[in-house]
């Protein structure tokens, strides 16, 4: 069932290429032989009643599992064009996340100043240069759409910022670095209509510049702004499709009983 | 609402004796609150009509004497000081230090766990056991003598697990989605306690700090124990020195004493002119101990301020 999904991907180049993914938080087997194209500059959502594993799926892109205990990966997901192996346990995962960036659930700003949020991952790298630094940060906070709104306060506590705007922030924060694909963790469930319709633009926005994966519970978030849908259910893909498909002609039972909310 | 079987007069009747109970119990708190806070005042209003007439500059320019009147806290002051000096530097590098690996870095394991029940434990050891303690490794083993070093070294044992704690608790603030955006940006374990870990919680320690050193200020117990002087008559040597390089570090081995063993030595002469000198030293004690309960309380506003969680 998952296969004709990756047929229907062909004529797109591939940014990424998970291969029969496994993940065990301890005993417990929460992702079951995944199979996933990534395409390039598109956005892929996930989406899937809670507890089915998106957001464990999402983690796996950045080596997020790495910072607790007990977890363990099995198979690989490649990153193009390098075909590297980010789940090789040879690849270390602060490169991995230095070349994937992501978005939390909840805003997540650093209790610095706007300017200091969005210039981090910069420091980390050891760029320390004054003038590439702040037109570094202007370029993020202009791609995530905040730099009107923050331009004349930048040296500002971050957290005298709304929620939306901490929320962008934290998407300028990951944007400053250009990742090659940018991970979204249910981006908007912390806030209200208007912060949530500003966001799904943005991430509309960017595909222009980066590859995005996308995990929300909203199913029409996913069809306003997806290219691909994967749906998952008890640590499974259950069908992945271009979007407009899923939602029309879904292929599978399961899909379908979902999207028209028979469950979930 | 009503239950079955009784009138409204009998409900009443039970609201209105439940309500004494209440009147009654809220009686009995503001005794007992009262009783607690009016003693300490007594003592205190004691303390001051005793000893504010000695305070005085020509007091704190002194040093112990046979003569009542002419005894001052000179030498006990600044070994007061000397000896925090050392405390601070020994409790608070060290107690940041064990509070980040123990939150941070320690695999939970059994010998992690092992270290914080002890770490709880210590907290709890009474100050005597420290004395004990460190006049068989300062004193004896490490030959650091009656020294305002080995004092310094005591009470920084004593209050490095209140440091560890302050320093843990304030670092379990920190919500965990903090550290996940500093390793999401590809930061190393490092960079994320350096940028953020320390800084976040530096009210929180440094409160510890403080509370740790206002009880290390009022110790006896351990500094007698380790055999600080009663009577002195002399000043360390100056931690600052006229040639090259200019610091000095012997003031560490000069023998010291501390405010309360000179308010405990004043106390148990029979003049009652030296009763007059202690109460004013506890006057001295009490405002340092206030005061630095109060830059405590300023810091941890100050820090709240800029941080909500």
């Amino acid at each position: 069932m998952v296969k004709r999904g990756i047929e229907t991907m062909i004529p797109e180049t591939l940014k990424a290429e998970v291969k029969g993914l496994h993940f065990y938080y301890n005993h417990l087997h929460a992702l079951k032989n995944i199979h996933l194209p990534i395409a390039e500059k598109k956005i892929t959502a996930l989406i899937g009643p809670s507890g089915c594993g998106k957001t464990t799926y999402l983690r796996c892109f950045n080596r997020m599992h790495d910072l607790y205990p007990g977890n363990r990966y099995e198979g690989e997901i490649l990153l193009y064009p390098d075909r590297l192996n980010i789940l090789s346990a040879k690849v270390d995962p602060i490169e991995v996340r230095m070349r994937i960036s992501m978005v939390f659930q909840k805003p997540n700003p650093f209790p610095k100043t706007i300017f200091e949020n969005v210039a981090y991952g910069l420091r980390v790298r050891g760029e320390s240069r004054k003038s590439f630094l702040a037109e570094k940060v202007e370029k993020a906070l202009r791609q995530a759409a905040l730099w009107e709104e923050v331009k004349d306060r930048v040296q500002d506590l971050a957290f005298n910022l709304s929620g939306g705007q901490q929320q962008r922030l934290c998407i300028a924060r990951a944007l400053a670095t250009d990742p090659e694909i940018l991970l979204f963790d249910e981006p908007t469930s912390a806030l209200d209509p208007t912060a949530t319709s500003k966001i799904e633009e943005l991430i509309m926005q960017l595909k222009k510049e980066v590859t995005i994966i996308i995990v929300t519970h909203n199913m029409q978030q996913a069809a306003r702004v997806s290219d691909y849908t994967a749906f998952m259910y008890l640590g499974e893909i259950i069908e992945f499709d271009k979007t407009d498909k899923i939602f029309t002609h879904p292929s599978q039972k399961l899909t379908e009983d979902y999207i028209t909310g028979r469950f979930g | 609402m009503i239950s079955e079987g009784q009138t409204i007069v009998q409900i009443r009747r039970k609201i209105a004796f439940n309500k004494l109970r209440d009147y009654l119990f809220s009686i009995i708190g503001l005794v007992a609150t009262l009783i607690g806070f009016v003693l300490l005042f007594t003592l205190i209003i004691d303390l001051l009509i005793d000893g504010f007439p000695r305070l005085g500059w020509q007091f704190f320019t002194s040093y112990p004497s046979r003569f009542p009147e002419k005894a001052g806290i000179l030498s006990a002051w600044v070994g007061t000081t000397l000896v925090m000096v050392v405390t601070a530097a020994t409790a608070v590098p060290l107690g940041i230090a064990t509070g980040i690996y123990l939150e941070e870095y320690a695999k939970r394991n059994w010998l992690t766990h092992l270290i914080e029940i002890n770490m709880n434990n210590l907290a709890g050891v009474p100050s005597i056991i420290y004395g004990l303690l460190a006049l068989g490794l300062f004193v004896y083993f490490f030959k650091f003598g009656e020294s305002i070093l080995t004092g310094g070294l005591t009470l920084g044992l004593l209050i490095l697990p209140m440091v560890v704690i302050a320093t843990r608790e304030s670092i379990r603030a920190i919500p965990n989605s903090i550290r996940e955006a500093s390793y999401a940006l590809g930061a190393t374990k490092w960079q994320t306690v350096k940028d953020h870990i320390l800084p976040y919680s530096m009210g929180g320690i440094l409160t510890g700090m403080i509370i740790g050193l206002s009880r290390a200020i009022g110790e006896t117990a351990p500094i007698i124990t380790v055999g600080a002087l009663t009577f002195i008559a002399f000043l360390p040597s100056s931690p600052v020195t006229a040639e090259f390089p200019f610091l000095s570090f012997k003031w560490l081995f000069d023998p010291f004493t501390v405010m309360p063993i000179q308010m405990f030595n004043w106390v148990s002469r029979p003049q009652k002119g030296f009763h007059l000198n202690a109460a004013a030293a506890g006057i001295i004690l009490l405002i340092m101990t206030l005061v630095m309960n109060g830059f405590a309380i300023y810091l941890r506003h100050r820090f709240r301020k800029r941080i909500k969680w």
